[in-house]
């Protein structure tokens, strides 16, 4: 699978409060809460974002809360794609879980600036600045993880 | 090659004789866990995905802690769906309203968790029982509703940085002090994936309740779990409250780590964490003159009975300073009685506190205490990122219960050794 996004990139330990702020979390609905993601840390994030839209960060993406709500609402915004330097735990196996495509990869973490037009190749592991052409190869998913993703998370693969 | 305490714990619950850090493995769950935010989003993946039994109806424990006692309607409505569920399911441990505590301090208590067993929860500080010996780490609703339905998980075996301590805590100083200096000093990706295994011979100065309050925090560093050599103090707490067999791990002599440090807990010094990342810590001598306008003691990190003492002892014969609102929250009912039967109620309420009953709110932004724009809190909590606690524009400063209570009084930040009597009331 290929995606394509312009790119929304924030920095070091963007935790799940700023992801989605504990207020709305009487909400399980998450298109709607949609409606809320990112916005403690930038609060366009919501009317700016399109379907395919990418978010680069730092070290540390999602740190926090065990909130599933943070991966959820970042898939149903439509982001496409989230790379980072590194992901905290939780967060990283709620997203190969539900489904949400994550790359840990530091140097195009490091690279890729806010608005560049970014391109993923998640057979190939290749990423694709388009802005500037600079490429960027991550590490492939273990065989077992990659299992689940290919399932389509993890209640598929244990029916 | 030698195994640490949690590498034992998942081998033995992977039916396997030996595991390696890194490796990806299924084990078995002796406990799931949800609570009022996260088990509704668990039911709704449970049922989408056609499951129609649990697989154990006593490993399954849904505490309605969070936004309760229920804040709006949409809260009501969620635990309302998890109460329906536990009905239907006729899940043993369901916990609301009159019998509900604090998540993480009401299971010890009740004796939901022992040593050697594997806990999932779909909560963040469910690393808490770590304290108890156990293997417990947080997770999300949909590895909640795997565990519900399968009573299994998925894990990397994480490797494990070794924290050695020794020497005994100074008055005043507790283990909130201890778990945000090494915060400090490892950072809050520091132990990212890691186990944090607390062995030595200064085990045997901290309690119980020292403990969970370390364990809880061992998150804040990146954690994927603390855990706590099993000693004759943990014994003693878990023979009073659990009657099944359990099994005690302990860390092969030539198990590996990642790196060891060696803390002596007669050098911890009353510790305050300044917003917005629990790293952000100094000790509260160097905090300077930090005005706040709110003192919130409890949550699942420090809203035990020895934390209720703490604050009592620091707010007997005080008062709370002008201008600053203090809210007491003991984390279960029996902690919320004991509290009251030793007089702490008095000395509370003639401090000028607030007794809230037990439940999350505050400490997560739910309800019970909402921080206003530009406004400052000191809390005995666990978490001070942006709009924590309220509004984006407010602050959190994370401390003990004895640095709240003093701060408190003061209306600033501060120690209890600042006040008159040394503190002692």
């Amino acid at each position: 699978m290929k995606v394509k996004g312009t790119v929304f990139k924030y920095g070091d330990n963007v935790d799940t409060d700023v992801i989605i702020p504990a207020r709305y979390l009487n909400i399980t609905d998450m298109n709607k809460l949609a409606e809320h993601c990112m916005e403690d840390i930038d609060a366009q994030f919501s009317k700016k974002v399109q379907a395919g839209d990418i978010i680069v960060a730092g070290n540390n993406f999602g740190c926090g809360s065990s909130r599933e709500h943070a991966p959820a609402t970042i898939k149903a915004s439509g982001v496409s794609c989230v790379i980072a330097n590194s992901f905290a735990r939780i967060f990283y196996r709620n997203s190969i879980n539900i489904g949400l495509a994550i790359i840990e990869c530091p140097e195009a973490a490091a690279a890729i600036r806010q608005g560049d037009q970014v391109s993923v190749d998640f057979a190939k592991g290749q990423i694709v600045d388009e802005t500037t052409g600079a490429h960027f190869q991550a590490e492939p998913f273990p065989a077992f993880l990659q299992e689940i993703i290919d399932k389509g998370g993890l209640l598929n693969s244990i029916k | 090659m030698g195994m640490t305490m949690t590498q034992k714990i998942i081998a033995a619950h992977g039916g396997r004789d030996s595991v390696k850090a890194g490796e990806l493995i299924r084990v078995d769950l002796d406990l799931v866990l949800g609570n009022d935010v996260t088990s509704p989003v668990a039911i709704n993946e449970f049922e989408k995905a056609g499951f129609t039994k649990l697989f154990d109806k006593d490993k399954v424990v849904f505490v309605m802690d969070h936004f309760t006692p229920n804040k709006d309607i949409n809260s009501a409505m969620l635990c309302k769906r998890a109460r329906d569920f536990a009905r239907k399911y006729a899940i043993t441990h369901y916990y609301e309203s009159g019998n509900v505590g604090v998540e993480h301090a009401l299971l010890p208590e009740q004796g939901l968790v022992a040593p050697g067993e594997i806990i999932i929860g779909a909560d963040s500080h469910t690393c808490t029982y770590g304290a108890l010996g156990a293997y417990s780490t947080g997770v999300g609703s949909t590895d909640m509703a795997a565990g519900m339905y399968s009573g299994q998980a998925w894990f990397k075996v994480p490797s494990a940085i070794k924290f050695v301590l020794k020497g005994k805590l100074q008055p005043f100083v507790s283990g909130k002090d201890v778990i945000l200096t090494i915060i400090g000093m490892i950072g809050v990706e520091g132990a990212r994936y890691k186990s944090m295994e607390f062995t030595g011979e200064g085990l045997s100065s901290l309690s119980m309740d020292d403990r969970l309050c370390m364990a809880n925090m061992a998150i804040e560093a990146g954690g994927k779990n603390g855990i706590f050599e099993v000693d004759d103090i943990t014994l003693a707490y878990v023979k009073e409250r659990v009657s099944r067999p359990f099994t005690v791990y302990k860390a092969d002599e030539d198990a590996q780590y990642d790196e060891v440090y060696e803390i002596d807990l007669s050098q911890i010094q009353p510790t305050v964490a300044f917003p917005h990342l629990p790293e952000n810590t100094r000790p509260v001598s160097q905090a300077g003159e930090v005005p706040i306008d709110q003192v919130v003691i409890g949550s699942c990190t420090n809203g035990r009975l020895e934390d209720m003492r703490a604050a009592a002892a620091v707010l007997k014969g005080r008062k709370v300073a002008a201008g600053v609102r203090c809210i007491i929250i003991p984390a279960t009912p029996l902690i919320y009685r004991q509290s009251m039967d030793e007089g702490l109620f008095d000395i509370f309420m003639e401090a000028g506190c607030v007794i809230s009953p037990p439940t999350c709110g505050p400490c997560l932004g739910g309800h019970m205490g909402i921080l206003a724009e530009g406004e400052r809190a000191v809390a005995t909590t666990n978490r001070n990122f942006v709009g924590r606690m309220g509004h984006t524009g407010s602050e959190v400063y994370l401390a003990s219960p004895a640095v709240a209570a003093a701060s408190a009084v003061c209306g600033r930040i501060a120690q209890p050794d600042e006040l008159d009597n040394g503190g002692r009331g």
